[in-house]
């Protein structure tokens, strides 16, 4: 009970300083002078952007500025869509060893949670939020993890505000992972493969016999109702299914899965997809993968290597660059990085274009969202960033980050402890007072 | 240095009980570039039982023209020179001669910087793939283990040395796990293909010992104890006050040689060269309040704390580590994973640089640690974002001559000056840019791997079959 209190005291602390840095929302805002970045078309020098309501109106080298619109001079600088990190546990994990700070994993039946709707669990009150938000993550995949089947994912904007302000669309994605038997509650890749068919199966007997299944008049299921009914747009091809796994024979696996139940899948890690890229091409699955990891860390990822994203490109497969380099938690404290991932792409072999592709359209692609994310264009969402150079390089800020036109330039608690203690200096045995 | 400890400390029984400074130490041998005694062990018995086997690998004089040079030891040399010869470097500058028969690298707008160094680093006996059978950094049997040294679990065809040498890491220091209150002694390698730890041992290379705060050993022995963090100060008490008694009866034999030497005890003759200076503390410590007591015990029984690892509250006491002469050897930007990390910030390392005390970007982890430059970059980023200027003269220094001091070897590499190994590495581009890479690392002046020379890129025997292709393509 007292810790639940001290977080709403915490709570409300944030809700204040959200408050604070909410500017008005009806408005124009003219972007220019900036080196734009479309990614649907080649970069614009001098360009001009301009968002209207939340929504960019027009992008371009000779646009009209609007009366009345507020003018921001980005010469000197570089303009892109938000940045969008497609594989992450913000706002699921807040304090990786403190357990009642993780909702990311559901305990499901039998290695099962596809009913799992892991946005329920976020917390839009996380810490981890502004960080991301201030270097030009906008919008974010948030994944479950664990068991065979981990649950539904969602796309959220990295706005503050309540877990409905943040969503996008819920689902996403169906998430299952084929690379460890045990987690799965089997003995082998082989049998993994069969229990995941079976929960194909019985959700494809189970779509056409609801009325049986309802009067009690139907077999046994290898899963419980729920699981079932969630497990029916990922049969039916509507809502994709990311399939965690490393190994290039689990990837051959997954893709015959795939062809066979004619699932729309993602393959998310994928540390050995170079060695299947053709098939993937060929397949039309993107791969989501990073490129800073080439560590062997287990026989079912001992082709991993940096070139990856880049091969993968090369062979034609669309690429999401996320945070895979197994340190320095990517995927929550580290959102940030992945402008990392992308400079490290590009130095091992990626065009600079499709690494900016990379996290922006191409995850907008695979999550069906490019009406509204991912390029600058007119009709997509103000999800805007200005850079004040080269977005990878780590001497480049963020300095302003619009989403859906709207800046919440909210001093972050490390923020808050660096000014804390760069003003004091000298606080050892003195109280810290503030 | 102990008398200043003293004087510091208010306490008298503390001093009483302190160990008489170098006095009592035996001389100790100083060993040459081709192995013999270790400055860390030589006290006797235990004077240095697995002796360095390395030989340096086949070297031609190198000259390296046309580079940016961070010498790590002053400012950035534009369009300079270096000359490696005889495994030294014999000159830098802005031009250099050229000796007869010299390989010449022209470097047009290229850098170079000394080997990078990782002082934190569980390469070997954490290696890859991995899992239990190779699972050999935490001796987590006992929270006290000053017994055991890393180097026993070290395997030499752990894959991820080739990749860390391809990073352009040339140094490591190999330390046990943070199960432990006292985990053990580290080793000092150099990032060479070898069929034996000892062939990877730097000569002369001083050991250090690990000390971990926190939660991991009071998580790791909840059942047996301890369970809480008052037990591990207890714990890390008792184990210097055994140790001081152990350290008073071999050093008065030492003295006199007269009648039976008395019995000898592992873990006590690693914890009596720690108070006789010998051995370097490395802490694994996270939250200021505790480093200050780890300083304070480090008081009590008279020996110094080398650095902090981890630190990640270090800039909140960086005033105190900068008066204590220690170092912080510190992430970038990892936080939060435990509530001990939570009040991380990336600003750490230009803070704890600016009051003064040495900061170390160190890795504790075989990805991390091939990027050391560039995890350098965010922090020196971070710092110039905060309003604390930190330049690329500074930063050079955090992976380079700072950790080779915290590892005792700052005389012999770390920086790019005349009379130093040659430990170089030459980038693509700035070190600190996210799309420059290593192209050629040298240990000792040798060629040890060239990213466009598959002949040069050293393969593990676990690689052989079962990692289907060269890297670097």
């Amino acid at each position: 009970m007292k810790k639940r209190s001290h977080q709403s005291i915490r709570s409300l602390a944030v809700a204040a300083a959200i408050v604070i840095a909410m500017p008005a929302a009806a408005q124009t805002i003219a972007i220019t002078g900036g080196r734009v970045f479309p990614v649907t078309g080649p970069a614009i020098d001098g360009g001009t952007v301009i968002v209207t309501n939340g929504k960019i109106t027009a992008v371009g080298a000779n646009v009209a500025i609007p009366a009345g619109a507020q003018r921001i001079d980005a010469t000197g600088k570089w303009v892109t869509p938000g940045f969008i990190n497609s594989s992450t546990q913000l706002g699921v994990v807040e304090v990786s060893a403190v357990t009642n700070t993780r909702d990311m994993s559901a305990r499901g039946k039998d290695n099962i949670a596809a009913a799992f709707t892991v946005w329920d669990g976020l917390n839009p009150n996380s810490v981890m939020l502004a960080p991301a938000r201030n270097e030009g993550i906008t919008t974010v995949a948030v994944i479950p993890a664990g068991g065979l089947v981990s649950g539904q994912a969602a796309l959220l904007n990295v706005v503050p505000g309540t877990t409905t302000d943040m969503i996008v669309k819920a689902p996403v994605a169906m998430v299952a992972e084929i690379g460890d038997a045990s987690s799965a509650g089997v003995s082998s890749r082989g049998e993994l493969m069969v229990k995941l068919r079976e929960l194909l199966e019985d959700t494809r007997y189970f779509q056409t016999r609801r009325a049986a299944y309802d009067r009690a008049e139907t077999r046994d299921f290898a899963a419980s109702r729920l699981d079932l009914q969630a497990m029916i747009p990922v049969i039916e091809g509507r809502l994709p299914l990311i399939i965690t796994v490393d190994r290039a024979s689990d990837i051959d696996a997954a893709l015959r899965l795939a062809r066979e139940f004619n699932l729309k899948i993602i393959i998310g890690g994928g540390a050995e997809a170079w060695m299947v890229a053709d098939r993937l091409a060929a397949a039309r699955v993107p791969v989501l993968t990073g490129a800073m990891n080439n560590i062997p860390g287990g026989f079912s990822a001992l082709g991993q290597r940096q070139e990856n994203a880049a091969m993968l490109r090369r062979a034609g497969v669309s690429v999401a660059l996320i945070g895979n380099a197994g340190g320095g938690d990517e995927e929550a404290f580290n959102v940030r990085n992945l402008k990392q991932e992308a400079g490290n792409a590009v130095a091992y072999g990626m065009s600079w274009d499709d690494a900016l592709r990379s996290v922006t359209l191409t995850p907008a692609e695979i999550f069906g969202v490019t009406d509204r994310f991912g390029s600058l264009q007119a009709g997509r969402d103000g999800n805007v960033v200005i850079w004040s150079g080269d977005p990878f390089e780590f001497t480049t800020r963020a300095e302003r980050v619009f989403i859906g036109g709207r800046e919440y330039p909210e001093m972050t608690r490390q923020d808050m402890l660096t000014e804390r203690y760069k003003a004091l200096p000298n606080t050892y045995n003195t109280p810290v007072r503030r | 240095m102990r008398a200043l400890v003293c004087m510091v400390l208010v306490g008298t029984m503390a001093c009483a009980s302190r160990p008489v400074p170098s006095t009592n130490t035996p001389p100790r041998a100083r060993s040459d570039s081709t192995g013999g005694v270790g400055l860390g062990a030589a006290s006797f018995p235990n004077a240095d039982p697995f002796p360095s086997s390395y030989v340096p690998f086949p070297a031609r004089p190198t000259v390296i023209r046309g580079v940016n040079i961070f010498t790590a030891a002053g400012p950035l040399i534009r369009n300079g020179a270096i000359l490696l010869q005889n495994g030294k470097i014999t000159a830098v500058g802005q031009s250099v001669d050229v000796p007869a028969g010299a390989v010449v690298i022209e470097g047009a707008g290229k850098y170079v910087t000394p080997g990078i160094i990782d002082n934190h680093s569980h390469l070997g006996v954490y290696p890859s793939p991995g899992g239990n059978a190779l699972s050999d950094g935490n001796e987590s049997t006992n929270p006290t283990t000053p017994h055991v040294w890393a180097e026993h679990s070290v395997w030499p065809q752990d894959p991820q040395f080739p990749r860390n040498l391809a990073g352009g890491v040339t140094t490591l220091q190999v330390l046990p796990g943070s199960a432990n209150l006292i985990g053990g002694r580290s080793v000092v390698l150099k990032v060479v293909p070898s069929r034996t730890v000892q062939g990877m041992k730097f000569p002369g290379a001083r050991y250090g010992m690990k000390m971990a705060c926190g939660e991991n050993p009071k998580r790791v022995y909840a059942g047996r104890g301890p369970a809480t963090r008052m037990g591990n100060v207890a714990g890390y008490r008792a184990a210097w006050i055994g140790a001081e008694a152990y350290r008073r009866r071999w050093d008065k034999w030492n003295a006199d040689r007269k009648g039976d030497p008395p019995a000898r005890d592992l873990g006590n003759e690693t914890l009596a060269e720690v108070l006789r200076g010998n051995i370097f503390i490395h802490n694994h410590c996270y939250r200021a309040d505790e480093m200050a007591q780890m300083i304070d015990i480090s008081k009590e029984f008279g020996y110094k704390i080398r650095s902090f690892h981890h630190g990640v509250e270090a800039y909140k006491l960086a005033d105190l580590l900068a008066r204590e002469g220690i170092s912080g050897s510190l992430w970038s930007d990892w936080g939060s994973f435990k509530m001990e990390a939570l009040d991380a910030v990336r600003a750490n390392l230009a803070l704890v640089d600016r009051a003064g005390a040495r900061a170390i970007v160190h890795s504790d982890d075989p990805s991390g640690s091939q990027r050391l430059t560039q995890e350098a970059a965010k922090a020196m980023a971070a710092g110039n974002a905060a309003g604390i200027p930190v330049t690329e003269e500074q930063a050079i220094k955090w992976v380079t001559i700072n950790p080779a001091w915290t590892i005792g070897l700052d005389d012999r590499i770390g920086s790019l000056e005349a009379g130093k190994n040659a430990d170089v590495v030459l980038w693509s581009g700035n070190p600190f840019s996210v799309y420059s890479r290593p192209e050629k690392v040298w240990i000792d002046g040798a060629l040890l791997y060239d990213r466009f020379d598959p002949a040069q890129q050293w393969r593990t025997d676990f690689e052989l079959g079962f990692v289907p292709f060269a890297r670097n393509q």
